[in-house]
């Protein structure tokens, strides 16, 4: 055998499994853990089968940003993690791996069976003809410029879209609670040193994308994830949807795009086409503010979670409510046990049963809200010796 | 040199897997941190051998991408999401 | 000359190779948090610090090489905080229990 084939075997087995776990695992946060595992193994695989810009994108994307966003989304759904009756039935779990199974075969099918020779942009892509000497970047911004163009302004709808969810309330506001970290502790030291060297490969893997593996996409999250670094260490704080400086970064990028587009049509030989002296600067200059766009719906893309995990509240349990209340003597009532002399328990030995047989909500919450007053009371009575 | 280096390589991801199954199944949080810095450990080092191997130079660019977003997604673990950092403030006694 | 570039790189990738098989035995084996976190760090600065040793000399460029001791020192200072943060996680979620 082959050592490189043994080497391919390891890989994929390695990769299977941490697949498989990350959907068995039952905690969310392990899942996630998971998850970011497998986006990295991914992204050793595609350098092996030679797509480095994809292997960057993914080692970008999944590894980082996709794990912050979920992880975000799994600290708030952690409360409703132990209500039993929402793991969905047997029906699903089949209909989830009969879809699955079916769109692996088609995608198996329609790499093995390839006609020979394959169908490719590859050899018009390599003869360089906008003078750029990866033919990713010649694909995304000479051949298929349109489709670059459109992805930006899709980008660009979606984050109208996300911001729009928001209630009127926080319209125009910030996505999230200003983050908190010691400032004289590790993490605002790593958030001050970090950024400027991250900051440096944003820019030069934008830069180099032009001749080597790299590119806007994968510059411009590098950069997010170094301003969500310096957010998450309190440094700084996220930027309101209103910020006019925001808008106007968002809009440059496909503005840029557009406006080259156009002046194509007097300079060249059509929307979208660059002159041959000008086309490298025109490329570049149009990366860079598609960089700092797509670093700023990056930032934002964090709302969407945000919002998406808000629809659960709905679904109280008992857990949740326990984790608003922070005395002691509360969670004993509610779990109908007796709490070390505390005159609320024989008032709180109804409570749990009384919700579990009419699943009253409202009930609940009145219950807990009577249970905490009447705690603070004994506690200034007793001067908080009784009650812990 | 080749052969040598591939299997250093397969080496290298076996140790990747081994020390993802305690660590993905370990009790507590802190374990699964460290699974996500194990990991990106690794993965820097399988992608400057594989560079080493196949001859693409542009995989250092992958390592050097990974190296920064490992360090990422390993505060995101151990700020678990939340907008406060636990693991910090009263317990550092550096300044004191 | 390429013989000795040879011998560095089998000497430093091997032993690069063994640290980070001790560091995941120690993973595996040790019984508190603290220690296996000790563990993972010698992977983490000995054995990525061997094995760029190794790959060194294989570099194209100059900058080739340079960009491979980034990698390394960027590793470095990633490991060394993490860990910190890690560790204090870890004790505040024991004395916490």
């Amino acid at each position: 055998m082959n050592i490189a084939l043994a080497l391919e075997v390891v890989v994929a087995g390695v990769v299977l499994g941490v697949a498989v776990w990350t959907i068995v695992a039952r905690d969310n946060y392990a899942a996630v853990a998971g998850f970011v595992a497998y986006g990295l193994l991914l992204a050793l695989i595609w350098v092996r089968l030679d797509a480095v810009d994809v292997a960057l994108t993914e080692a970008a994307i999944s590894g980082g940003l996709g794990g912050v966003l979920l992880l975000g989304a799994a600290a708030r759904l952690r409360a409703t993690e132990t209500v039993a009756a929402e793991r969905p039935g047997i029906g699903v779990h089949l209909g989830a791996v009969v879809l699955s199974a079916g769109v692996a075969v088609a995608l198996a099918a329609g790499v093995l069976f390839l006609p020979d020779p394959a169908p490719s942009l590859a050899p018009a892509a390599n003869a360089a003809a906008t003078s750029l000497g990866n033919p990713v970047t010649n694909v995304l911004m000479a051949f298929r410029a349109m489709d670059t163009l459109l992805e930006k302004v899709v980008l660009l709808l979606a984050l109208v879209g996300v911001w729009s969810l928001a209630s009127d309330g926080v319209w125009g506001g910030r996505p999230g609670p200003r983050h908190w970290a010691d400032p004289r502790g590790v993490l605002a030291f790593l958030a001050r040193l970090l950024p400027p060297i991250g900051a440096v490969v944003g820019i030069y893997l934008v830069w180099t994308g032009a001749n080597h593996p790299g590119g806007a996409f994968q510059g411009g999250t590098i950069l997010a994830a170094m301003w969500l670094l310096v957010i998450m260490a309190g440094l700084t704080d996220t930027p309101p949807a209103r910020g006019r400086r925001v808008r106007l970064v968002l809009i440059a990028g496909p503005a840029v795009f557009l406006a080259v587009g156009l002046g194509g049509l007097w300079l060249g030989e059509g929307f979208l086409t660059y002159p041959v002296a000008y086309a490298k600067p025109l490329i570049v200059a149009i990366e860079i503010a598609n960089r700092r766009f797509v670093c700023a719906t990056r930032i934002w893309d964090r709302l969407i979670v945000s919002r998406a995990t808000r629809t659960n509240r709905s679904r109280t349990s008992v857990s949740r409510l326990r984790s608003r209340t922070s005395c002691k003597s509360i969670h004993l009532c509610l779990a109908g046990e007796p709490s070390s002399g505390g005159p609320s328990w024989n008032a709180g030995r109804f409570i749990l049963p009384t919700f579990r047989a009419t699943r009253n909500i409202r009930f609940l919450k009145r219950q807990s809200l009577v249970a905490s007053i009447r705690c603070l009371v004994c506690r200034c009575c007793a001067k908080g010796s009784l009650l812990v | 040199m080749t052969e040598f280096l591939t299997g250093v390589l397969g080496f290298i991801l076996a140790m990747l897997g081994l020390g993802l199954v305690p660590i993905l199944r370990g009790p507590g949080d802190a374990d699964r941190m460290m699974a996500a810095q194990l990991i990106g450990t690794c993965g820097i080092a399988s992608l400057l051998l594989l560079g080493a191997v196949t001859g693409v130079s542009a995989a250092v660019d992958v390592a050097l991408t990974l190296a920064l977003l490992a360090t990422f997604a390993s505060i995101a673990f151990v700020k678990k999401g939340t907008a406060f950092l636990e693991a910090d403030g009263s317990e550092s006694t550096e300044n004191e | 000359m390429s013989l000795i570039f040879n011998i560095v790189t089998v000497v430093g990738v091997s032993a690069g190779a063994f640290f980070f098989l001790a560091g995941t035995v120690g993973l595996i084996r040790f019984p508190d948090t603290l220690t296996r976190l000790h563990a993972l760090t010698k992977a983490d600065n000995l054995g990525l610090g061997l094995v760029v040793l190794g790959v060194l000399p294989q570099a194209e460029s100059l900058r080739g090489g340079l960009k491979l001791v980034c990698v390394w020192l960027l590793a470095l200072l990633a490991g060394a905080t993490v860990s910190q943060l890690i560790a204090r996680a870890a004790r505040r979620g024991g004395s916490s229990q």
